[in-house]
């Protein structure tokens, strides 16, 4: 469904590299998971994808079409997108920044107006309460979950989320990991998640990819990561969370570095 | 209530609408000219630069300028017209600026958002950009409204009614009531109009509360205003019965009473007549060349030495007849009367002071000059008249120092100043007690009161006749006794009006 063929992507005429001779692909209804340290190159590696940003060299196909062949507008109408930094329209109401895209889309009103609250009610935040609010009105959880309802209101079958979960607190994070991956494998839509959290990856991702200075180190399921790591960044990244476990069971039982004062 | 005030409250509806039909058609033409501008320049850097640059300096021009030089663009045209193109000129600065930089200061992040979802450059303009950078342009839009109100007062001196016909009236004659009731209402309605702008943003922005009833009463009271400021505008904007004849005049009490006799007599002859007081001498000389003026009082010496760049003086009645054949043969208009006085200025002191020096003449003061202590009015030692002073008796005096006329007068009479320029016939001349020196080599062109006509209004041979009819009727020591009711006993125009009727008949 997404295929990246050779993609480089340099802001500096190629002194750097924000995105390295890079090719994946992502079949249709499996979500992907892009992790990396910050400034990795995966928010770039999505903006490649929607022609937020175009490749120095190489190809994108999103549903076998070459997206140089779309129209910019078209192709990202039909893609949805959770920004990294939210991009909420502050003079939307609620109900009138997830409609954003139907309106774009011209969808007839009665239809948009049900789907807004569909997708209101997906993410937790029930259109008779929240559709009037203006984003400054809501918690930067509550701000995000409206991203996200934003990018699945159109109904598309590709979404790039970019960070989409960081803003929650454990247990909404949880709930909201949950229900996303559930509708995820019932629309069958195909899915790019950026995240610096492993777990998230580990969780919610069909493969994960693992990106470094713009290239991707390994890609695959969950388990071929953890038990035939290629790279010891990869391995690091991958163990992370088990570390984190096994350093949690230390603290509990009283015995962690951190609490033996001597 | 006092008479005076009275006076004043009758004329507040005309006023009222001349200014508010200003302020509303300049900010309207302002907004729309300018916001668009401000698009433009938010999206080139190669329009931006020179576009602020012209809009700023449009600014540093002093207003009463600006009004000028729309005037003479406009080939002598006065009222509505220049006035409003003025106003908008004004009013750009605030407004472009805030356009461009509201539309400049949106998070990126939003904007990227609005490309990402699909909106084409258009649509991010009109959907996301203009919405949220319109808080910073209706701010500027409101600098621009308070400004706009302020310099409307200034419409006066291109003949188009405002505010400032109390203001600029009331100081030249020193009616105190009139000027403050032209700076309040201008300052409320500066306040209103704010406010009118504030609720209708407020309005914009509380769109998600429109079913509250705070709503509802906003946005009645908004309409109510905004419907009613534009049923004023529609009014004044019809066609009205057009008068017979204009009466022009500039800015000063000795213009107010011979405009207001020239009226009183046309009506007498039974015509309708209009004033425009108040305008600046190139200003009304060329709304009476295209005549858009019918008639004011002119002075021999404006016309020579303003005019015809003339600086000899052959002697009054070869000055006179000068320029009456000058303003019909380059600025088709006519000298319709000689009045008969001569309003020039002459240096002027104490008569104890004069007699304390043995002086009666300029030539007497040369052996003083240099202790004196000398005051002119804000133009006087820059122009002709003590250049020529200067150059022919070959005198200048220790000190010179320059005052505003009223400030200047009670400088003399307290002794703190030892001469002043004075103009021979202003009504504190007689008040307190001076004396004008002679000018023995001729020196000060001679300045004959004449009303200057159009040709168009010339053609009608009852007004020639009535305006005739005036020919040498005020003499000097009338005239300055007419400006000496208005200014040192504090009466009414048309008091001195009837004064000067009561010496004709
Ligand atoms: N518009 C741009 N101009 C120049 N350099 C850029 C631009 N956008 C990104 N870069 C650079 O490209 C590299 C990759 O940036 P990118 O935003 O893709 O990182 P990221 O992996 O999303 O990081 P983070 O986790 O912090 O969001 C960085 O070094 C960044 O400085
Ligand atoms: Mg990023």
């Amino acid at each position: 469904m997404i295929r990246l063929q050779n993609v480089s992507k340099t802001y500096d005429n190629g002194a750097n590299f924000a995105v390295a001779d890079t090719s994946f692909s992502v079949e249709k209804g499996q979500l992907m998971g892009l992790i990396g340290e910050s400034g990795c190159g995966k928010t770039t590696t999505l903006k490649l994808i929607n022609r937020l940003e175009e490749p120095s060299s190489g190809a994108v196909f999103v549903g076998e079409k070459d997206i140089m062949d779309s129209q910019p507008e078209a192709l990202r109408r039909n893609i949805g997108y959770v920004f990294q930094g939210i991009g909420l329209f502050p003079h939307y109401t609620v109900a009138e920044n997830v409609a954003a895209v139907p309106n774009l889309l011209q969808w007839d009103e009665n239809r948009v107006q049900a789907r807004v609250q569909t997708t209101l009610a997906m993410v937790g935040l029930p259109y008779e309460d929240y559709g009037d609010r203006y984003p400054a009105q809501l918690s930067g959880g509550q701000q995000q979950r409206i991203g996200v309802a934003r990018a699945l209101a159109a109904e598309p079958e590709v979404i790039l989320m970019d960070e989409p979960f960081g803003a929650l607190d454990p247990i909404t994070r949880a709930e909201l990991q949950e229900e996303f991956k559930r509708i995820q494998a019932e629309l069958e839509l195909t899915v790019i998640m950026v995240t610096h959290d492993m777990t998230e990856a580990l969780l919610m991702a069909d493969r994960i990819a693992v990106m470094k200075q713009g290239e991707i180190l390994q890609i695959g399921p969950p388990a071929e990561l953890i038990n035939s790591p290629q790279h010891e960044y990869v391995q690091e990244i991958v163990e992370m969370p088990k570390r984190r476990a096994d350093r949690l069971d230390q603290v509990l039982r009283g015995n962690g570095a951190g609490v033996t004062a001597s | 209530m006092n008479d005076n005030l009275r006076e004043q409250l009758l004329v507040l509806p005309a006023y009222f609408q001349g200014h508010l039909v200003l302020t509303l058609i300049a900010m309207t033409l302002g907004i729309v000219i300018s916001i668009p501008l401000g698009i433009w320049a938010a999206q080139s850097e190669r329009v931006k630069r020179p576009l602020l640059t012209l809009v700023s300096i449009i600014q540093t021009f002093p207003s009463v300028a600006i009004l000028a030089l729309v005037v003479a663009l406009l080939g002598g045209r006065i009222g509505l017209v220049p006035a409003i193109t003025a106003l908008v000129l004004y009013s750009m600065l605030p407004i472009v600026r805030n356009t461009v930089t509201g539309l400049e200061t949106i998070s990126a992040d939003v904007v990227e958002a609005a490309r990402g979802i699909g909106m084409s450059s258009q649509q991010i303009l009109v959907k996301v950009r203009i919405p949220l950078a319109l808080p910073v342009i209706i701010a500027g839009i409101r600098t621009a409204a308070v400004w706009t109100v302020g310099l409307a007062t200034l419409s006066t001196l291109v003949g188009a009614t405002s505010f400032g016909n109390y203001i600029f009236t009331g100081l030249q004659t020193r009616n105190l009531v009139a000027v403050t009731v032209g700076s309040l209402a201008a300052a409320t309605m500066a306040v209103l109009l704010d406010s009118l702008i504030g609720g209708i943003q407020w309005l914009m922005e509380h769109r998600n509360e429109r079913s509250s009833s705070v709503y509802a009463r906003a946005k009645t009271a908004v309409l109510a205003a905004v419907s009613l400021s534009v049923a004023v505008v529609a009014y004044s904007l019809m066609p009205e019965e057009e008068v017979d004849f204009v009466v022009g005049g500039k800015g000063f009490t000795e213009q107010y009473i011979i405009a207001g006799l020239v009226a009183a007599e046309l009506e007498q002859a039974g015509f309708t007549v209009e004033q425009r007081l108040g305008m600046g001498t190139e200003v009304v000389y060329e709304a009476t060349a295209n005549s858009s003026v019918d008639v004011y009082l002119e002075y021999s010496g404006t016309v020579w030495a303003n005019i015809m760049g003339r600086d000899d003086n052959p002697g009054r009645q070869q000055v006179l007849s000068e320029v009456t054949e000058f303003i019909a043969a380059n600025d088709s208009m006519r000298n319709a009367a000689n009045l008969g006085f001569q309003n020039l200025y002459a240096l002027a002191m104490r008569k104890d002071r004069a007699a304390e020096l043995g002086v009666n003449a300029i030539d007497d003061l040369l052996p003083v000059a240099d202790d004196l202590v000398a005051a002119g009015d804000l133009e006087f030692f820059g122009r002709p008249e003590w250049l020529k002073l200067r150059e022919i008796y070959g005198i200048d005096f220790g000190e010179k120092l320059t005052f505003d006329t009223t400030l200047m007068y009670t400088a003399v009479y307290e002794r703190q100043v030892d001469l002043i320029s004075a103009y021979t016939t202003d009504g504190r001349v007689a008040s307190f007690d001076l004396l004008l020196l002679e000018d023995p080599l001729n020196a000060l062109p001679p300045y004959d009161g004449f009303l200057a006509a159009s040709e168009s209004a010339m053609a009608n041979p009852r007004f020639v006749e009535v305006l005739a009819s005036l020919q040498n009727k005020i003499t000097d020591e009338a005239m300055r006794e007419a400006n000496k009711i208005v200014d040192v006993d504090g009466g009414s125009i048309s008091e001195a009006v009837t004064y000067l009727q009561s010496l004709i008949d």
